[in-house]
């Protein structure tokens, strides 16, 4: 039996289809639902629940600032995102993430709310998200909750939604003193690659070299983005010089939990990620 | 479900399971088997067609999604046996062998000109980089476009 597709324009219809349909399943841009619907079995018969795609409701499309906050919705996709000034130039190291995200047609239909929400250890834009200490706002027909992106995702394809809501918007600050942004994926090959280990950074460098503050993130080399105060701390106030880099490297290592898979093995992420720290050497003279 | 859209210039009304794919709704339903399907995952760029001017896979859309959209696929693009530019600088640059990537190739081509109508080499190279030909190498197809940009531009 053929499922039922619904395309709300906007959130007020989105909140009437959840009242008279509470077991419906939503998608964005459908580059994650479509190929996973697609993997499994046909549906029992019977009345499927129906698909709701939020792709033209535009009160969760665009980004806008409120109070030095700047607003993500939802439902934008990576290519508007990329191509937006105020991330551009606010938040570099989100624009090169996306840069490196699945191919040209899957950033014109992916989005980023539809990314968060996959929550896949593999999430490309988590890691940038999580070292600029972003938040997440969900809705629901009568109330708006906001949390760390950190509380929202809860592990592997798991995030804090409660029956009714969706995730409306990404918020981030938009001041910041971070002057390095860095993102580097390891795949097989440039274009859809299903990152095998990543990395984010954030610093914000002294004139004479010194690491003032410093925000690391690392994806695919745990249940969830990785990150660790400690070796945040070791590195602050240090100058930014390969021997303190490498003194740090048993503090990645030790962060880290990453599992075999078909894309690489445990040991060879866990090295692979923990070496990923060295390439901000490259900022040295910067 | 009864859907409405503008397919390769003409208004077109069509009855069909909501949740049929776009590709299998161009392909079985209006056999418009131009548009190709290589891993219905997202990976190949085979199925790739225009809505509203921009490339979409066409595997990982559903039918009710056209409603009120401009599509065009391959078959839209040549005005009657006249090619489009970038259909004449494939066949005139030996971008095509077997010729399945070819329709998502095209399209895909079509969108990279439009957004830029002059790019450099490495923008096609990231252009195309959602598009597999098993083939060709890429070499033709990125000098195709290129031929394409300049044949457009003259
Ligand atoms: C070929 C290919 C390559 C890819 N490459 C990458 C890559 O390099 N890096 C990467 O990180 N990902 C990649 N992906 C995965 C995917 O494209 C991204 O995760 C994308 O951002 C998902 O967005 P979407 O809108 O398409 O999600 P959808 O498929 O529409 O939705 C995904 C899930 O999120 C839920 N959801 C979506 N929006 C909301 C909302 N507003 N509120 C509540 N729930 C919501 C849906 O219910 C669904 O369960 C790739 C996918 C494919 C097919
Ligand atoms: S068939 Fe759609 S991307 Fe391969
Ligand atoms: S020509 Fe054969 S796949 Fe490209």
């Amino acid at each position: 039996m053929a499922r039922e597709v619904l395309l709300p324009r906007t959130l007020d219809d989105l909140w009437e289809i959840f009242h008279a349909e509470p077991e419906l399943h939503l998608y964005a841009g459908g580059t994650d639902l479509l190929v996973k619907l697609r993997s499994q079995p046909p549906l029992p018969s019977g009345s499927p629940s129906p698909l709701v795609c939020l792709e033209r409701i535009d009160g969760l499309k665009g980004i806008y600032e409120e109070d030095g906050l700047v607003c993500i919705r939802a439902c934008t996709t990576h290519s508007e995102i990329m191509k937006d000034p105020v991330i551009r130039q606010h938040f570099p190291v989100l624009t090169k993430v996306l840069s490196l995200l699945g191919s040209p047609h899957i950033r014109n239909m992916g989005t980023i709310g539809g990314n968060i929400c996959t929550a896949s250890p593999a999430g490309d834009t988590l890691t940038p998200l999580y070292t600029l200490g972003a938040s997440v706002e969900a809705r629901s027909c009568d109330s708006g909750r906001l949390m760390p992106l950190k509380s929202f995702i809860l592990g592997p394809g798991s995030v804090a939604l409660q029956q009714g809501e969706i995730l409306y918007g990404i918020w981030i600050k938009k001041d910041h003193d971070f002057n390095i942004h860095h993102f580097e994926k390891i795949g097989q090959r440039k274009a859809l690659a299903i990152a095998i280990a990543s990395m984010a950074a954030l610093i914000k460098l002294s004139g004479e070299g010194t690491i003032e503050k410093i925000r690391l993130a690392w994806g695919s080399v745990a249940p969830t983005v990785a990150v660790s105060h400690t070796i945040e701390d070791a590195l602050t106030g240090k100058p930014l010089t390969e021997n303190v880099l490498r003194d740090a490297m048993p503090l990645v290592t030790d962060a880290l939990s990453p599992i075999d898979d078909v894309r690489a093995s445990a040991g060879y992420r866990r090295r692979v990620a923990t070496n990923l720290l060295l390439r901000l050497l490259q900022y040295k003279d910067a | 479900m009864k859907i409405s859209f503008v397919l390769n210039g003409k208004k077109k009304t069509t009855d069909v399971e909501p949740d049929m794919r776009v590709i299998d709704l161009l392909r079985e339903h209006l056999h418009l088997t131009g548009t190709k399907e290589g891993c219905g995952s997202g990976e190949c760029g085979a199925c790739a067609i225009l809505v509203d001017g921009e490339s979409r896979l066409s595997c990982l859309m559903l039918a009710a999604q056209l409603e009120g959209k401009k599509i065009t696929t391959i078959e839209g693009l040549s005005k009657g046996k006249r090619l489009h530019p970038v259909q004449k600088a494939f066949v005139e640059n030996g971008a095509v062998q077997c010729g399945f990537c070819t329709p998502g190739m095209v399209m895909t081509s079509v969108d990279i000109l439009s957004r830029n109508p002059d790019p450099s080499r490495d923008e096609i190279r990231e252009g195309i980089s959602g598009n597999l030909c098993r083939c060709t190498g890429y070499q033709k197809i990125v000098d195709a476009i290129e031929y394409a940009a300049k044949d457009k531009n003259r």
